[in-house]
């Protein structure tokens, strides 16, 4: 059965890391959801969250080879559900003197940030899981949704628990 | 010290004795100072040659084999012996140079991204950015090419910092740290899963061992042949595995597979356990896997925890040395025996599917016949490369080999072009006379490097079963396309005789049967180079899967 996996990678901080990682997935005919990359506390580490969709094995599959990757620390799968998630959203609206008041409280509702405001556009900034987002730019559509920029999800286990390199 | 003498320095201090190379402008600075190194630099014909003679001196020597070639077309040469060495999990260490650091990624002369390219089929690859890593690089390298599961490992060098001169004090070593990088077989297998593998064992009634090319790398072979002396167990091999069990043992079932004997695939289709060791049961081994596991209970050992599962779902999965797994085996075995009833069994399938070879003249030599006369001249204890084709399939089904290292073939990769240099790499690690069989395409492929046998002086003993077409395409247009033989024929070929005098490599044809024995002793007769040509109906086929169209002329 397929559902949602997420892959939180601990890589050495060298140049083309990233490519060898994903060249993986493209490789052996896995397709990636989402992906984030970014320094961690560690000095020379770096975590590459990645979203996938696909059953157990396949999502193992995946696992183990990324693990031949000399590059590669340390990788711990986790069904989506068993962690914190987060995603940054930026979305531009367009927008009339008339309609502003309202797109700002729908930003409101869902707790976003009004960062930027033209004449003619409102820009707004949102974090939280991807149904959150997807709900937000949705209220958002019927205003007309000029340009969109999201970053992948960057996810942490919840409890006590701490992948270490 | 410059970059350059860091690489002599490092290549002197993994033990490195001799390198398969071609130059160019971005390695030169590296062949400057090899004059002055104990290590021999053997110029070959193409950079690909360099590739496939490295990866056959590592087969033989167990060490990583080392290839260098220049920056661009150099580089891109070395790929298909790099891929080669990958897909049978071959040592070795390739390397580059590159264009100077300041021109990277501009498109310079002769520049390509060969960490890039080559990421897919290597283990690992550096691009090395500093010269002072040079040394510390060049030691992961051969650390991490020759431990765990083999493979090659490519180190990328701009120009520049070869040139250039470091404070790197001489004799210095630094420790080998990579943290994302534990190798298994440091230690013992899972006691808890080689347990279930002892239970299952001794349950079965049918059980029969696949013995795959991790044994070889895992230097298992005393192990696995004490292992099935004491139990019993009927062994087949997949084509990596061959010679891991001795070729004419009571206990060899044969090879499986599209091109292996029909008893072998037999037997392990017909068992109730199949004990897998050191084998991703590659589809041309196992076509239906899916198969073979609703049919029988598998157990799977390798080295690579990516394998379990990966092409087949085993009942017991044990991550582990072969050699330390069969090891722990032992003793939990020791008052099993194979059901007599089963070995009863395969050995009539054996010898049911075992037909006598036609020796008859007919204005051919019958090849099946002629690899089994070598075996025996030889004492089945020769090392012996093949091409890629039917020449490999009946080397590989006929010659009894007694060590599995001295059987050198692209199995997985299936390489035209490998046989030849890939001989004169295996000659050069293990100093003695290798014998090539070839057909007369895969021979054209790479036949150049008989250059560099005759520049270096090394001894290959040349066979070339002639039979004018692309045997293996031809018989699979037989089989597939009815008939329809297209882009095989290989008219315009040399005399391949007269091409033997122009390299000054004495030779002899043969067309019948009959002359088997007297070119075969014309062959061996010294243990100079000589080149046996050696005529074959292109109609013959290699056939002898489960579902083959291919029986001996006279069975139905």
């Amino acid at each position: 059965m397929e559902s949602k996996y997420i892959l939180s990678v601990l890589v050495e901080d060298n140049s083309g890391v990233l490519s060898k990682v994903v060249g993986l997935f493209s490789r052996r005919g896995f397709n990636i959801h989402s992906l984030a990359v970014g320094v961690t506390n560690i000095e020379g580490v770096s975590r590459i969250t990645i979203e996938v969709i696909g059953d157990e094995l396949t999502v193992e599959q995946i696992s183990k080879q990324l693990n031949k990757l000399i590059d590669v620390i340390k990788i711990k799968v986790s069904r989506s559900d068993e962690l914190v998630k987060r995603g940054l959203l930026l979305v531009k609206v367009k927008i009339s003197p008339k309609n502003r008041t309202e797109v700002i409280q729908i930003a409101d509702i869902f707790r976003a940030n009004i960062v930027d405001v033209s004449q003619s556009t409102v820009t707004a900034e949102l974090t939280g899981g991807d149904s959150k987002l997807n709900a937000f730019l949705e209220m958002l559509a019927p205003y007309g949704i000029e340009e969109t920029a999201m970053t992948g999800m960057i996810a942490l286990e919840r409890g006590t628990n701490v992948l270490k390199a | 010290m410059t970059g350059a003498e860091m690489v002599v320095k490092a290549l002197e201090g993994n033990g490195v004795t001799t390198i398969f190379g071609y130059p160019g402008a971005a390695n030169c600075p590296i062949l400057d100072k090899l004059p002055d190194s104990a290590i021999k630099h053997i110029l070959v014909r193409n950079e690909q040659g360099a590739a496939h003679m490295a990866s056959g001196y590592a087969r033989v020597t167990k060490r990583p084999g080392v290839c260098t070639a220049t920056s661009g077309p150099g580089a891109t040469n070395l790929i298909t012996g790099i891929a080669t060495a990958y897909m049978d999990s071959v040592p070795m260490i390739a390397i580059t140079g590159q264009v100077v650091s300041g021109l990277l990624g501009r498109d310079a002369f002769q520049e390509v991204d060969i960490t890039g390219a080559t990421h897919p089929f290597t283990k690992h690859n550096y691009l090395i950015r500093d010269g002072l890593e040079i040394p510390r690089v060049i030691d992961e390298a051969f650390y991490i090419a020759s431990t765990g599961r083999p493979g090659p490992v490519l180190i990328d060098i701009p120009m520049d910092l070869l040139k250039a001169a470091y404070d790197y004090p001489e004799g210095k070593k630094e420790p080998i740290v990579i943290r994302g990088y534990k190798p298994i077989g440091m230690g013992k297998a899972h006691e808890m899963q080689v347990k279930k593998v002892a239970e299952a064992i001794k349950v079965s009634q049918k059980p029969v061992i696949l013995a795959g090319g991790g044994i070889v790398l895992s230097d298992a072979t005393k192990e696995l042949r004490e292992f099935v002396s004491k139990t019993g167990i009927p062994v087949v091999t997949t084509m990596t595995g061959v010679g891991t069990i001795e070729g004419g043992s009571n206990l060899c079932y044969g090879m499986i597979g599209s091109h292996g004997i029909k008893s072998a695939n037999m037997t392990l289709n017909h068992s109730d356990l199949v004990i897998i060791l050191g084998s991703r049961l590659g589809d041309r081994s196992v076509a239906n896997a899916a198969g073979l596991e609703k049919r029988t209970k598998l157990i799977h050992i390798d080295i690579d925890p990516a394998e379990i599962g990966k092409n087949i779902f085993p009942d017991i999965p044990v991550v582990g040395d072969i050699k330390d797994v069969l090891t722990q085996l032992m003793p939990l075995l020791s008052d099993y025996h194979t059901p007599a009833e089963w070995k009863e069994y395969v050995d009539r399938i054996r010898s049911d599917w075992t037909f006598e070879e036609e020796t008859e003249d007919s204005g051919f030599v019958n090849p099946r016949y002629f690899v089994k006369r070598l075996s025996e001249k030889t004492g089945s204890d020769a090392y012996v490369s093949t091409e890629v084709g039917q020449n490999q399939i009946w080397v590989a089904n006929n010659y009894k080999f007694t060590d599995p290292r001295h059987f050198i073939t692209s199995a997985g990769f299936g390489t035209m072009g490998y046989g030849l240099p890939a001989a004169i790499g295996a000659s050069v690690a293990s100093g003695e006379t290798v014998i090539a069989v070839m057909g007369d395409g895969s021979f054209q492929m790479d036949l150049a490097e008989l250059g560099t046998m005759c520049q270096w002086d090394i001894p290959v003993k040349l066979i070339v079963l002639e039979n004018h077409r692309l045997g293996m395409v031809h018989e699979h247009q037989f089989i597939n396309y009815k008939s329809n033989y297209y882009a095989v024929s290989l008219e315009g070929s040399p005399d391949f005789c007269k091409l033997a005098e122009a390299y000054g490599i004495p030779s002899m044809k043969i067309n019948e049967n009959s002359e088997i024995d007297k070119g075969i002793d014309a062959l061996l007769a010294d243990k100079n180079s000589f080149m046996l040509v050696v005529e074959v109906d292109p109609f013959e086929q290699t056939g002898g899967a489960l579902n083959s169209h291919h029986l001996p002329k006279g069975v139905e």
